[in-house]
């Protein structure tokens, strides 16, 4: 079945990739705007052999990994704090629920009034948009606490840190795991739309350079190297989500008694 | 009584103690990127008036409206179909996954290239971001359909249109408000970032046209405007999605009091 279920899929691929090839080739769209799929596949390899296309990527990554990692350390800790002090949780929740709506991209013109076309300027995006994925999982996860199991850890005498630690870190986990994986994607497309417009260096304003000097192939062989990126974000994140959570009973798939 | 009264204290405090912190540190700021929050209060009436609610909002709400109803009707269309069929769904699975993969924004210039500047582009960019989310959850919402309730549906004889909408789209629904939901914000952040490309009004093109003539006050009322729009719109999808999943929640609920 699984042999079966990929052999379709590459055949998709195939039908996908051969179908990008023909309809130019035939005219039915204009070659300049939508160039076959093999001038795209060389304007790739190019890209692959030019070093300023390696730097691009550094720094998209860069930005990317830094955002992620003081968005999702600033998500958990805020959400614990929020949620193991009494009221506050209560007491944030409006808040919370005004300002995570708030689209990211806002903040732009601010960005560049502050930052230029710098990293800071990304970061500010990132940070903003992917934080709030994490914090309100975080919340979610450590609200699911099973009450028996706190009162059990109280009853035996456990400290506020050994409780997070034992109790409420465990339960929580699954759910800031699945914050954390969506945070992946969307820090992602805050960081290239953020050099997109902004210019800061990275894919997104290669992008931008590639449109304005009518470079279609390359522009096309950017967008499908984002696009793999995206994907390799997103296979990661699974992977790290599963050896996270190789204990729990979702990824153990035993089943319930 | 005193119940509703430390509630709304508990609701208002924060918001309350976050705008007076503002107000009061940017009281004084001679900084030219933070001017005082008092300013910026003074200059919104001055900048969002009716005709400019006309001229800019709304165009940009109606891009959003007809790029999001686009998505949806296709998202669920196809999503439908693919979800219902293993073998499609084999097929298609590795190009969906991919074309999900891509960042929305960059399939800016590409769309400009076909669809030139104007709402056609806007429209056709903000419905190729959503339509991910609203396919994919979709694909996995019909999957999950209840196999018993379909065999029960198969030998009752209920086919066609009504099997559809009573039985497949219905048990899906939760799946695909969770995939109309991650769309609308999508499709907001699409909305500003094709008007702060190219464009004659909209909200995303005038907060980038103070930003560039360093009108700063004028650019903060922006930014209030479109945090408020996005309060706004998500305030309405949650009343929408209440009345629609009543059943489902009623249902939880339920489900959650009797173990």
């Amino acid at each position: 079945m699984r042999l079966q279920n990929a052999a379709l899929g590459a055949a998709g691929l195939a039908a996908f990739l051969a179908l990008g090839e023909v309809v130019p080739r035939l005219g039915l769209v204009k070659e300049e705007y939508f160039p076959p799929t093999s001038r795209i596949a060389s304007a790739f390899a190019d890209e692959l052999s030019d070093g300023s296309f390696w730097t691009a990527l550094g720094d998209t990554l860069t930005g990317w990994a830094l955002g992620l990692a003081i968005a999702v350390s600033a998500g958990i800790v805020i959400g614990v704090a929020v949620s193991v002090v009494p009221y506050l949780r209560e007491a944030t929740a409006s808040t919370i629920e005004f300002l995570r709506p708030i689209p990211s991209v806002a903040l732009i013109p601010l960005a560049v009034l502050l930052y230029g076309s710098e990293l800071r300027s990304v970061l500010l995006l990132v940070v903003y948009a992917s934080f709030w994925q994490v914090l309100i999982q975080t919340l979610y996860g450590v609200q699911d606490v099973d009450p028996v199991a706190d009162e059990t850890a109280r009853s035996y005498g456990l400290g506020t840190w050994a409780r997070i630690r034992h109790v409420l870190w465990p339960t929580a986990l699954p759910y800031v795991m699945t914050g954390v994986r969506l945070a992946a994607a969307v820090a992602l497309i805050l960081a290239i739309t953020g050099e997109l417009v902004i210019g800061a260096p990275g894919l997104g304003a290669r992008i931008a350079v590639a449109q304005n000097s009518q470079a279609v192939p390359e522009m096309y062989a950017l967008i499908v190297v984002t696009g793999l990126l995206g994907l390799l974000i997103n296979v990661g994140a699974r992977t790290v989500e599963r050896r996270a959570l190789a204990w729990h009973q979702s990824v153990r798939g035993e089943v319930a008694v | 009584m005193k119940r509703l009264v430390l509630r709304l204290v508990l609701v208002l405090a924060l918001p309350a103690l976050l705008i007076a912190v503002w107000w009061f540190a940017s009281a004084g700021s001679t900084n030219i990127f933070w001017p005082p929050l008092r300013t910026i209060l003074q200059t919104f009436p001055d900048v969002w008036t009716a005709e400019r609610l006309r001229a800019d909002v709304l165009p940009s709400l109606w891009r959003l409206a007809a790029g999001y109803a686009l998505a949806a009707v296709v998202g669920v269309a196809v999503g439908t179909v693919i979800g219902s069929y293993r073998r499609v769904r084999a097929v298609c699975e590795p190009v969906l996954e991919f074309l999900r993969a891509v960042p929305p924004p960059v399939l800016i210039p590409v769309i400009m290239l076909f669809a030139g500047i104007g709402d056609t582009m806007k429209v056709t960019v903000i419905a190729s971001g959503c339509v991910w989310p609203i396919l994919l959850n979709t694909v996995e919402g019909v999957r999950a359909v209840d196999p018993v309730m379909l065999e029960t549906a198969r030998s009752y004889g209920i086919t066609g249109p009504s099997r559809l909408r009573d039985l497949v789209l219905r048990s899906a629904s939760p799946q695909i408000f969770a995939g109309l939901r991650q769309a609308l914000s999508i499709g907001i952040i699409l909305m500003v970032i094709s008007e702060m490309f190219a464009a004659s009004n909209g909200i995303g093109f005038t907060i980038v046209q103070f930003q560039r003539s360093f009108a700063v006050p004028d650019m903060w009322t922006g930014i209030l405007v479109l945090g408020l729009l996005g309060y706004l719109l998500s305030l309405v999808f949650q009343l929408v999605e209440r009345r629609a999943l009543a059943w489902y929640h009623g249902l939880r609920a339920s489900t959650r009091r009797s173990p």
